[in-house]
């Protein structure tokens, strides 16, 4: 394949004049182009996805059936599951590492990382990133983040344990917990690794996306897709160097005795020498980061879910610039709604009023993105292809996810469901579940782009309807377990008797989630198997009308044989037709980017 | 519901194997390879949607008739019913606003599956669609809003009105004391730089502050009905959160500073013990302890209902289980109580 890849360079000097010898390595490992840099982003948030929904089962069972002797225990956790009971400190510790692996590797590097790469140059009609250096090295310091990130779990005394938040004084001080030792170290060094990873990746995004549109690609003919990473590219500039400054001033606080966020502490028998820090102050600069996180993670999902749907509906988006719109305004709110997070954490109440006011104004352009999304659907003609299938199950549990929200984001509901299970349900649904769903729907959708061959649907149709259950399966009945009272990040709850008649409820959430584990299985093998065997792809196999599919098949470096496609009309034409009321172009029930404008043709503005 | 379970498992299994069947089925007689949905898929798949929606209804109903009852009883404090209605409120917005919007959701997904030759509508833009769905939302938002700040304004009010109870909550790994101001109802100075645990002096109380010689340090918190109270927190070493479910109140403390939360009991444990609520938790809770007794198995002596504050933020190893027994009783058992207790420098000449 790639003899026709350098048949095509050297036919085309117009094309960078890539004359350059390609090796494995330059290929494969330190590549520089775009789509291997999305495919690398992919395979490595498939691998921690697969890690960190290892670690959910493991903790779900020991929810389920607290204290008892599992010899996978035994088996995966070695000395701190003895006699194959897990240890509480293990505990906490999984449930730290699966919340940083979800969020950050899977979510931001995975989703957007994968998607970003792939996407931003081809549906823009640019050759590649603004950057491939700084491109690669954004991937090979996210792959060295990783590789630190695991490395942590098998230190002595165990990785960190502090919950993935890592409030200190807990995360800062080694005798609170054993995590807060070697294992915390680490953790920060593989965040603030992957911070930098984050913003060279961001930046170039957002560089990319200003600079190289091709002729005729004004914003407003961006497709949604491009609008949500890159606006989600802009939150990630604005929001993670806070992260940044909040790890260093730990590290600071752990390695050089400074008090940043320490002050009177009196631990195991004797007094420490922090005086004047504040715990709060770490708190704010970690959800300043934190909340937009929230929306790093979510956006691009949302973005994937307007490209896919509006294909598979065979109809324009519903109200593209109320979209963008929408995409704008929660953006800007994400970063000035961090404190609702912290109505309780001593933090003067006014400004939990004022947290409580910019947060449920958030509500108001997610409910018009849910209401686009549902009037897209309908007098559609829905190919339920798995992509699409993902999409509407995104929507569904983005709405379920989001309205509980609304009592969440009020600082007064807040004071007796904060930090319970009810959080927890919230936050799996809204931006856990859904955010995994966009990934799915992107990877449905883009892998013949990516690997030039279709996954199996029907494995797909599998894939889906048990997730699907099993996620409202796992997360529907845990809103009544918060509502309980329970705490999250408890061991076991049988220290409580009133929590006892919760048991068998603990028991059905960790079934639903083992089968929805079981359930990946079959995506994986669908994954792996149709990379090698799947049916090879035809150019444009969900005659779509974005300029990616406008490209050869074939990965060729700079994307287009010759020249660049120049782009006469938005992305979304599909169904459109003349005043007669045939389609633009004679049966076909879409108008790519790239096709000027027709006779007869009304020209609208979107 | 072992039972319930069970029949849940097979349902999925079926599905499943439906499904796979169909797969295999599929792959016999293909015509057309591709991998892109077809007709066929596009009807299956649409009726799976249909059924889905059933399915988000089933398990809501499912959960509310099989779960309601675990939800907390009534609220135990003044504020606490105000709580509970603007609650009531939201949950009745958020399930209509569910119930509708995933019927839509699904429905269409179901009607307008797709078939060869079908023609889509051209639908791009609306204004004033957009215009209501936009609205409506800020309406009942700016409803919501404002009876929610109104509440919380009230709730985080703490002053010294009506002649509250002063008393401190003190959280360590893994267990809480509380401190009463006692006779004078001041606290007296206390850092954590003066804590001499040799001479039992956990909490760092200042010896030469005249306040703090009639504090009472006890392990179990005891608080008169009617009253209001005004809780002082402190931790000594890392980040713990007071909840106190009952009373629909939580604070984290903060190592360093000193965070406030205030409320008014306004039901005793005993009356609480009569609520029927709460009998019957009781009732089902010792029935599931009396056959772990039966069984041999641990956790498993007869439960008496109790308020309870528990630690809701993680803490460490032992997060899981630092509690402490909350009993709140009539103005004449507290003050009977209260004079039952050693006084800090009663506590300090005895370990002389």
């Amino acid at each position: 394949m790639s003899a026709t890849a350098h048949a095509h360079v050297d036919d085309h000097a117009d094309d960078h004049g890539h004359h350059h010898k390609e090796t494995f390595v330059t290929k494969y490992i330190f590549s520089q182009d775009h789509k291997m840099i999305s495919k690398q982003y992919l395979i490595t948030g498939l691998i921690m996805g697969i890690i960190g929904i290892a670690m959910s089962l493991l903790f779900r069972m020991q929810l389920a059936w607290p204290g008892e002797s599992f010899p996978i225990f035994e088996t995966l956790l070695g000395r701190w599951a003895p006699d194959g009971v897990m240890d509480a400190n293990m505990y906490l510790a999984l449930v730290t590492i699966h919340g940083t692996i979800m969020v950050f590797f899977v979510l931001t590097a995975g989703l957007s990382g994968t998607f970003s790469n792939l996407l931003i140059p081809l549906q823009i009609g640019a050759r590649d990133m603004a950057s491939g250096f700084l491109n690669m090295l954004s991937y090979w310091m996210f792959f060295i983040s990783s590789v630190i990130m695991l490395i942590s779990l098998f230190v002595e005394a165990g990785p960190a344990a502090a919950g993935w938040t890592i409030y200190p004084p807990l995360s800062a001080l080694p005798m609170a917990q054993p995590g807060s030792g070697m294992g915390m170290t680490l953790w920060l060094v593989s965040m603030a690794i992957f911070i930098a990873s984050s913003l060279l990746g961001s930046l170039n995004y957002i560089v990319t996306v200003i600079n190289l549109r091709t002729k005729g690609m004004s914003m407003t003919r961006l497709p949604l897709t491009i609008w949500a990473f890159f606006v989600t590219a802009i939150i990630g500039v604005v929001s993670f160097p806070v992260l940044l400054s909040a790890a260093l001033l730990l590290i600071m606080d752990r390695s050089f005795g400074t008090s940043f966020f320490l002050s009177d502490i009196f631990i195991q028998g004797e007094v420490l020498h922090y005086q004047g820090g504040s715990p709060v102050l770490y708190e704010h600069l970690f959800w300043f980061l934190g909340h937009p996180e929230v929306y790093i993670v979510l956006l691009p999902a949302l973005g994937i879910t307007s490209e896919v749907m509006s294909t598979n509906a065979r109809k324009p988006i519903f109200g593209y610039r109320a979209m963008v719109a929408s995409i704008l305004a929660i953006a800007f709110l994400s970063t000035i709604v961090w404190g609702h997070h912290m109505f309780i954490s001593g933090m003067n109440p006014f400004l939990g009023s004022v947290f409580t006011f910019t947060t449920l104004l958030i509500a108001i352009p997610s409910a018009v993105k849910a209401f686009n999304y549902i009037t897209t659907l309908w007098k559609g003609n829905l190919q339920l292809n798995p992509a699409m299938l993902f999409s509407i199950g995104l929507v569904s549990t983005f709405i379920t996810g989001g309205l509980t929200g609304i009592i969440l984001g009020d600082s007064t509901l807040d004071i007796n469901v904060h930090d319970t299970y009810f959080v927890v349900a919230h936050f799996h649904l809204v931006m856990g579940i859904s955010a995994l769903y966009g990934l799915f729907a992107g990877v449905y959708h883009w892998f013949p782009k990516m690997f030039k061959r279709m996954m199996n649907k029907n494995l797909g149709y599998v894939h889906f309807w048990v997730t699907a259950i099993c996620a409202y399966g796992v997360f529907f009945p845990m809103h009544f377990v918060g509502m309980a009272g329970v705490p999250r990040r408890y061991y076991e709850n049988t220290a409580f008797p009133m929590f006892d008649e919760l048991t068998d409820l603990n028991i059905l959430i960790t079934i639903f989630a083992l089968i929805a584990g079981a359930a990946q299985l079959v995506f994986l093998y669908n994954f792996v198997h149709s990379i090698f065997y799947g049916k090879p792809t035809v150019q444009n196999p969900w005659k779509s009308n974005t300029l990616e599919w406008t490209a050869p098949i074939e990965h060729i470096h700079g994307n287009w044989e010759g020249k660049i496609p120049e782009v006469h009309r938005w992305a979304y034409d599909y169904s459109k037709t003349l005043p007669n009321g045939d389609y633009v172009i004679k049966d076909q029930d879409f108008v790519p980017q790239d096709v000027p404008l027709q006779e007869k043709e009304e020209e609208l503005h979107h | 519901m072992t039972t319930l379970l069970t029949i849940l498992v097979l349902v999925l299994v079926a599905i499943a194997i439906w499904q796979m069947t169909k797969i295999f089925e599929l792959s016999q007689i293909k015509a057309d390879n591709s991998q892109v949905a077809s007709d066929k898929d596009n009807k299956y798949n649409g009726y799976l949607m249909f059924a889905f929606l059933i399915f988000i209804y089933g398990i809501t109903i499912f959960s509310f008739w099989k779960y309601a009852k675990f939800l907390l009883p009534e609220a135990a404090s003044e504020h606490g019913a105000e709580y509970d209605s603007l609650m009531l409120w939201s949950m009745v917005i958020i399930f209509i606003v569910q119930t509708i919007t995933q019927a839509l959701l699904h429905y269409f997904g179901y009607k307008y599956r797709g078939e060869k030759g079908k023609k889509a509508l051209f639908y791009a833009d609306n204004d004033r669609l957009e215009f209501i769905w936009t609205i409506i939302p800020v309406i009942v938002l700016a409803g919501l809003i404002l009876w929610g700040l109104y509440t919380w304004t009230n709730i985080m009010d703490i002053n010294d009105e009506d002649d509250p109870l002063i008393v401190e909550l003190y959280a360590q790994q893994f267990n809480w004391t509380a401190r009463y101001g006692g006779g004078d109802n001041v606290l007296g100075g206390a850092n954590v730089r003066m804590i001499d645990i040799n001479r039992a002096n956990v909490l760092g109380l200042d010896e030469s502050d005249p306040y703090s010689n009639d504090d009472v340090i006890v392990k179990e918190l005891h608080l008169p009905v009617g009253r209001k109270v005004n809780f002082k927190f402190r931790s000594q070493d890392v980040l713990h959160s007071a909840y106190m479910p009952h009373f629909r109140a939580q604070m984290n403390c903060v190592p360093g500073m000193i965070t406030e939360f205030s409320f008014t009991p306004s039901i005793t444990t005993e009356e609480m013990r009569l609520n029927p609520d709460v009998v019957d938790k009781v009732k089902r809770t010792n029935a599931i302890r009396a056959e772990r007794a039966a069984n041999g198995e641990p956790n498993s002596d007869p439960w008496e209902f109790d308020y309870i504050l528990l630690c809701n933020k993680i803490c460490g190893k032992s997060h899981y289980n630092m509690q402490m027994k909350i009993i709140v009783e009539t103005e004449e058992e507290y003050n009977a109580w209260i004079e039952s207790q050693q006084t800090f420098s009663q506590l300090m000449a005895s370990m002389q």
